[in-house]
């Protein structure tokens, strides 16, 4: 799950971590206020969506008077941004972050993020602030400091303050630095974070550290322990479908095909989708029903995929293993006498009871084509698109 | 004599009288597997399923003698429960469930770092199918009907697209020695590498499969591994090549996030080891057939 720069900022905060002054706007009349209250005669006025290189989309103004402030957030609040990070349609700017303007000497790059190969925390810094990690790694790897902290006891002040000096900081800003690294990893490693991301880290003027942006992410198979960042979570920020068949237990990514396709097990669905493009198709979506497929789910995928216009033709393809086939079967028969589907079915199943399974699919009066394989499902279901386009 | 697991094997069950222990506790009984009791905290001096329940690992394993242990307890528990298998002394530990948070699996690592190399446990999963050793043990989910006994060896992160190549080769009369599912998950217990690694040292895997998908950085390290280490023939399909970048496919860790992660990037690192590459799904049995009739 991911959360807003103004409330990655707020939980930084109470690690010790220091940021720029800030106030929360929804409107600009709002952005005006906080600006007065911030004082001062330069402002930045940030959209809010969760994504990353808003500043090269437009999403961060710099203003030197109220009424430039109100403009800024008059032109922000209700556009959409697109960036390289939230995909071709955008994310919808519903809330601005009004900050003073800070005085920057130097910028940095700061992460924290799970290392899969060392299975720990890792810190990843640079002397070379501003740009995205993957162009710091393209254009400058030697700049590129890693620092692994060790799971039994945490991070320690020694490691904050070699990654400190490896970035080249003054000695009079050493220990405030060492203070941001550490108050990130506290951050990062009390609140189930998968990610803590500050681009940039700064050097102002008068030789303070902050944090002047910064992106979170958490474990969602942990939000149950951490309900105060389970809470923060901004619905308009995610793809609907997407919210939709999360919160009804499916596993759904919706992708650009017209060949939708309901399956059992991560593996199997992205192995299905190979297929069909193998076939000379395009997958609409990826959906994982899960092991237990029950009749209901079957019911909630059904709709979910048959609702999408972009969808000709479905495909399932389930493979049973305690869930049986025969039961299988009567799930896809029970939903589909509940909901009128247009699109053309290419069911196959497989596994334990397959045999029981077909019967059931046969004996029903539901419309299908039957495949045996993988394989041969996949190759119907791009000759089904094929009829469709002759009718 | 496969790996991990076989016929002399003593199974526990942790999360042993809950309903899903239950039911997956008849399955593998069923198929065979010597299951000698289970543990439930506070239910210990029961019987359930004609089989002892005790309050902890420890004394399970002091009154059965048990070696390998199967974990249902739910995700906010489960790393508890694999420290505690890791603690009692059991050697084989898969863990079935699904959602144990991040941070908790890296402390489960860095737990079973405190033992021996010769004494630590080896933890399979979780958020996986399980182990099974065809005709001698299961130590899993599986529908046990579909693995033939046999040579090949199986390492896999997902059940279901495990299960199809399993039954690709019994349809093809291709046995299976040992079956191994690592699980969907970004921190997992054990990696390709390390059932590599105990698939060469068996007398009775002659060919081993690989079956990866997209994120991480395990296949590319098992490729890297195999080139020194392993003699016998290599065959892996990697899933997720239409999968887009960024996007989490279904399990935890099946996101590409970096590069060598994607399909692709995978394909290539394993092919430059001289591992034989399924080129799709519905052919695996037919490649691990190919290599076998040129051994």
């Amino acid at each position: 799950m991911n959360i807003h720069e103004y409330q990655a900022k707020e939980i930084l905060t109470k690690f010790g971590v220091s940021t720029p002054r800030g106030g929360l706007a929804y409107s600009p009349e709002n952005a005006k206020d906080r600006a007065t209250e911030l004082g001062g005669d330069m402002w930045v006025v940030k959209a809010q969506i969760h994504s990353g290189a808003r500043g090269k989309a437009g999403g961060i103004i710099v203003c030197k008077s109220l009424q430039e402030v109100s403009d800024a957030a008059n032109s922000l609040l209700g556009k959409t941004l697109v960036t390289n990070q939230t995909g071709p349609d955008g994310l919808t700017v519903q809330r601005i972050y009004i900050e003073e303007a800070t005085d920057i000497k130097k910028e940095y790059y700061l992460g924290l993020v799970f290392d899969r190969s060392t299975e720990s925390i890792m810190v990843v810094a640079s002397s070379e602030g501003g740009m995205s990690i993957e162009e710091i790694a393209k254009e400058k790897p030697d700049s590129i400091i890693r620092s692994k902290v060790e799971a039994a006891v945490g991070m320690q002040s020694f490691q904050a303050r070699e990654i400190a000096f490896a970035l080249g900081f003054e000695t009079k800003a050493i220990s405030r630095c060492a203070q941001a690294i550490l108050g990130c990893y506290k951050a990062f490693s009390s609140s189930d974070a998968t990610m803590v991301e500050i681009n940039p880290l700064v050097l102002t003027g008068d030789d303070h550290v902050l944090a002047l942006d910064c992106k979170m992410s958490f474990d969602d198979n942990a939000l149950y322990r951490i309900p105060q960042i389970a809470e923060l979570r901004d619905k308009t920020q995610e793809d609907s479908k997407e919210t939709y068949a999360h919160d009804r237990g499916l596993n759904y990514i919706a992708l650009d095909g017209d060949i939708g396709n309901i399956i059992n097990g991560a593996g199997l669905a992205m192995a299905s989708m190979d297929m069909i493009q193998l076939a000379g198709g395009q997958p609409a979506n990826f959906l994982d029903v899960g092991g237990g497929a029950t009749p209901e789910k079957f019911v909630k995928a059904f709709k979910l995929i048959s609702g999408d216009p972009k969808v000709k033709v479905i495909l399932i393809n389930i493979f049973a293993g305690i869930n049986r086939c025969d039961w299988v079967a009567q799930g896809i028969v029970d939903a589909l006498n509940q909901l009128n589907i247009d699109q053309p079915l290419i069911i196959r199943l497989a596994g334990t009871n397959v045999d029981e399974g077909i019967k059931i699919l046969k004996d029903s009066k539901i419309k299908y084509i039957e495949a045996f394989t993988l394989e041969e499902a996949a190759n119907k279901a791009v000759q089904a698109l094929k009829d469709l386009g002759k009718k | 004599m496969a790996i991990l697991i076989t016929n002399d094997s003593k199974i526990i069950i942790q999360g042993f009288t809950g309903k899903i222990g239950t039911f997956h506790a008849e399955e593998m009984i069923e198929y065979g597997t010597n299951v000698v009791g289970g543990v439930t905290p506070g239910k210990g001096g029961q019987t359930h399923l004609g089989k002892p329940v005790f309050n902890t690992v420890k004394e399970a394993v002091k009154e059965t003698g048990a070696d390998s242990s199967i974990l249902f307890v739910p995700p906010a528990f489960a790393a508890d429960s694999a420290m505690e298998a890791a603690d009692a002394g059991i050697k084989t530990l898969v863990a079935i469930t699904d959602g144990i948070p991040a941070h908790d699996m890296i402390k489960v690592k860095r737990y079973m770092r405190r033992y021996k190399n010769e004494d630590r446990m080896t933890m399979v999963g979780p958020n996986c199918a399980g182990v099974i050793s065809p005709g001698k043990c299961m130590l899993g989910i599986m529908p046990g009907h579909i693995y033939k006994e046999g040579n090949v060896g199986v390492i896999g992160r997902s059940g279901t697209l495990g299960y199809e190549a399993a039954q690709q080769m019994k349809n093809l009369d291709i046995g299976i020695s040992t079956s191994v599912g690592i699980g969907g998950d970004p921190i997992n217990g054990s990696s390709f590498k390390d059932h590599l690694a105990k698939f060469e040292n068996d007398d009775e895997t002659r060919v081993i499969l690989m079956i990866g998908e997209i994120g991480g950085p395990q296949e590319a390290e098992a490729a890297e591994y195999a080139r020194e280490n392993i003699s016998k023939p290599i065959i892996a399909y990697i899933a997720g090549l239409t999968a887009p970048k960024g996007k989490r496919m279904g399990h935890a860790g099946a996101i590409v996030s970096s590069k060598g992660e994607s399909a692709a990037d995978k394909v290539e690192i394993l092919k430059n080891a001289g591992i034989t590459i399924a080129k799709n799904p519905s052919v695996i049995g037919d490649t691990v057939q190919s290599v076998l009739n040129n051994l």
